[in-house]
């Protein structure tokens, strides 16, 4: 294929993604060290009230954002370099709670609460991911054939529904006296409210989380178990392997390649954790790096969006994903240059 | 082909059977909850007894609920819209269909189908169970308590049609424009084993891993100030790009435009390359080609993607609920919104009932295209 050709096939979208990928991540880069605000001015302000026997007058010095003609405001965008950083990362308040409360302490600082909680959220699911997701394998192609059918229907739906409203869902049964809450208490025999808490509430987001990518590894698996080589599998048995050994030693090398594949999609997907958050309104409580740069982006009671900081924090958690990219990025190329 | 070194014991086989039932019930059970507490009254819905928010003796005392023979009636008439759909239709759509237009028969034939079914089900049965169930005496009082107050209010009070509609725009538009651009460039870069064309996925797999909100943050100030910037092109009539569908539907387009390109990528790849090669041979330019000999082959790769295309499009939350204005929000956002602001059980049921309804188009997306689906996750992942 000429490069005509292809580019008359491929240019289309390539243009797509420019336009709308790399275009704006450009601009966040941009925003990230500029600041737009409104232009200010101080102006001296007589306030009378009623008094006797003459009235009450103060003046007082207010600064007002100014108004051109039309009446809206004026704003300027200025160059503040790193300020929007530093305002997110807050690395000098951090550093004295550090230094006064210990590690704890950074717990007050949204950022790094946020960042806190999207690692180990990250790090915490991912195992269970895949044990769940290999379990799950196990089992189906365990099953006879006639309910294979039906059980991967049900697997599928809490990968497909929607994230917020998988995640409300969970909600649901556990919020105040959900039913699943009623039950925990009839069995310990105490009260309990899980959304009392920072703790409790990081256990339901990663207990929704693996409920809802566990059944995408258990297929992925399940898919691979097909093309385990039985003649390995009964020389196995011959040799006198156990059950365990045979699934140590014969099946999960088949399934590595998968492992790191699904591994790969976990960790990129779970750092973006978002949905969560929103599902579970804990905002109170625990936040992502991804609902930090959201909620930058939502105008306050001002109607006033922090684009820079937004844009900072956005920066900041691009970093994480590239340093979670590497690897993948490396199995790739070696695939290509192997397949070449 | 199971050979009987590998037969297992008797134990083991009923473990991994018990594992699997409970397994089938943790995945169903929240999503099967939350479609019953639906349909009862707040406080039912949110009681703590399981069997209070089963069989909901508050709904019953408030007049709303089925007998054992609205029941029996209701599954006959379930079964029955089922053997027909299964049984009857393939070999009606088979006769009457035009040749070569299958598809149109298949639309007809479950079109006619639904609209029996919901005539049947909600017009004809209730009426008919309104004159017999006083008659039978204990046969047809209420046992189990159901009310639809909740989607009335839902879909008729709350304009939640209105974020239905916005819905289906968006996600129709994400479908039909990330299917076109995707199948030509999949089709270029599984024909193309070129350094460019691997530079291309390499970045597109970094652009994967993007989070959306780094994405959106690009978007909302040059969106919101575009009829400033559009001004010199367009003239006076430059739209604010800022709540529109459109915009939304560019932006979902790319965003999920690297996982097209390398979903259809891969399914090109299984189309053997010498069917091009032929057409290529008897004359056809790379564009005839595709279009006369790989076309006709290529729908179950697309119908895939295009399903994962749908389903982000559906299942965003980020995207639009920050780049949509309220009369433009789509159904997630809209019921978030729902969710957290009011505070009432009677709302808390409502924002239930909405989340039932938006679940209830992915229940049926699974049960026809279940195969499809696994098709998809598997592709991309036995292929590396």
């Amino acid at each position: 294929m000429n490069f005509k050709t292809f580019a008359a096939f491929v240019g289309p979208s390539v243009i797509m993604m420019i336009l709308f990928i790399a275009f704006p991540l450009a601009s966040v880069l941009k925003q990230s060290f500029y600041n737009t605000k409104p232009i200010y001015e101080t102006v001296e302000v007589e306030s009378c009230s009623p008094g006797f026997p003459d009235q009450i007058c103060v003046t007082e010095k207010k600064s007002v954002p100014k108004l051109d003609d039309e009446g809206n405001i004026i704003e300027t965008t200025e160059f503040v370099g790193l300020q929007s950083y530093s305002n997110v990362l807050e690395l000098e308040r951090a550093w004295n709670a550090v230094k006064t409360d210990g590690l704890i302490a950074l717990q007050s600082i949204d950022f790094w609460k946020a960042l806190r909680f999207t690692l180990t959220f990250t790090l915490i699911t991912l195992p269970l991911v895949l044990a769940g997701g290999l379990g799950i394998a196990l089992m189906i192609n365990n099953a006879t054939s006639a309910i294979k059918g039906p059980v991967i229907f049900l697997s599928l739906l809490p990968f497909i529904i929607t994230p917020v409203i998988g995640a409300l869902s969970i909600n649901w049964l556990f919020r105040g006296d959900g039913i699943l809450t009623a039950f925990i208490e009839w069995y310990l025999g105490r009260d309990v409210s899980l959304f009392a808490q920072a703790w409790t509430i990081e256990l339901l987001m990663m207990l929704y989380r693996v409920w809802h990518v566990a059944p995408f590894a258990g297929i992925v698996f399940y898919a691979g178990l097909q093309t385990v080589n039985t003649d390995a599998l009964e020389s196995a048995v011959i040799d006198g392997a156990s059950r365990w050994q045979r699934l140590k030693y014969v099946v999960i090398p088949h399934l590595t390649p998968l492992i790191v594949f699904v591994s790969m999609i976990h960790l990129m997907d779970s750092y973006r954790v978002f949905e969560e958050v929103v599902g579970f309104s804990s905002q109170g409580y625990v936040i992502s790096l991804q609902w930090l740069t959201y909620d930058f982006l939502v105008p306050d009671q001002a109607g006033n969006r922090s684009v820079s900081r937004a844009s900072a924090s956005a920066m900041i958690t691009m970093i994480g994903i590239a340093i979670l990219l590497v690897p993948l990025l490396r199995r790739t190329w070696n695939d290509h240059k192997g397949g070449h | 082909m199971s050979s009987r070194a590998l037969r297992q014991p008797l134990v083991l086989r009923i473990t991994s059977a018990t594992f699997l039932a409970v397994w089938c019930l943790v995945a169903a059970f929240p999503i099967f909850w939350i479609m019953v507490m639906s349909f009862k009254s707040p406080v039912d819905a949110f009681s703590s007894n399981p069997l209070n928010v089963i069989f909901g003796p508050s709904t019953r005392a408030g007049g709303n609920g089925l007998s054992l023979l609205d029941i029996i009636f209701g599954i006959i008439v379930i079964w029955a819209t089922v053997r027909i759909a299964t049984k009857k239709l393939p070999g009606m759509v088979e006769a009457y269909s035009p040749a070569g237009q299958k598809w149109v028969g298949w639309v007809i034939g479950g079109l006619a189908l639904v609209l029996g079914f919901l005539v049947t089900f909600f017009a004809i049965l209730p009426a008919i169970l309104d004159v017999l169930n006083p008659m039978l005496g204990p046969l047809g009082r209420d046992i189990i308590g159901l009310t639809t107050e909740h989607y009335k209010t839902v879909w008729v009070e709350r304009g939640f049609s209105n974020n239905f509609k916005n819905s289906m725009i968006v996600t129709t538009g994400v479908v039909v424009v990330s299917l076109t651009f995707g199948t030509l460039a999949g089709y270029g870069l599984a024909r193309s084993g070129s350094r460019l064309a691997f530079a291309i996925l390499i970045t597109a797999l970094i652009f994967r891993a993007l989070p959306h909100s780094v994405l959106v943050a690009g978007y909302l100030p040059v969106f919101i100030s575009s009829s400033e910037w559009l001004a010199p092109i367009l003239g006076e009539n430059a739209p604010t790009l800022y709540g529109k569908p459109f915009a939304v539907i560019a932006v979902l387009v790319a965003i999920n435009q690297p996982f097209t390109i390398w979903m259809l990528r891969s399914f090109f790849q299984n189309i053997p390359a010498e069917l091009d090669e032929a057409a290529r041979v008897d004359g056809c330019s790379h564009f005839q080609a595709f279009r006369r000999v790989i076309m006709p082959v290529m729908w179950p790769g697309v119908i895939t993607t295009g399903l994962f295309s749908f389903l982000l499009g559906y299942n965003d939350f980020l995207v639009t609920s920050l780049l949509l204005d309220a009369q433009n929000q789509t159904m997630v956002p809209a019921i978030a919104g729902m969710f957290s602001r009011e505070t009432t059980t009677t709302d808390q049921v409502v924002a239930v009932a909405a989340a039932v309804s938006i679940t209830a188009p992915l229940f049926f997306l699974v049960m026809l295209f279940q195969r499809q689906i696994v098709s998809g996750l598997t592709a991309g992942a036995v292929k590396g």
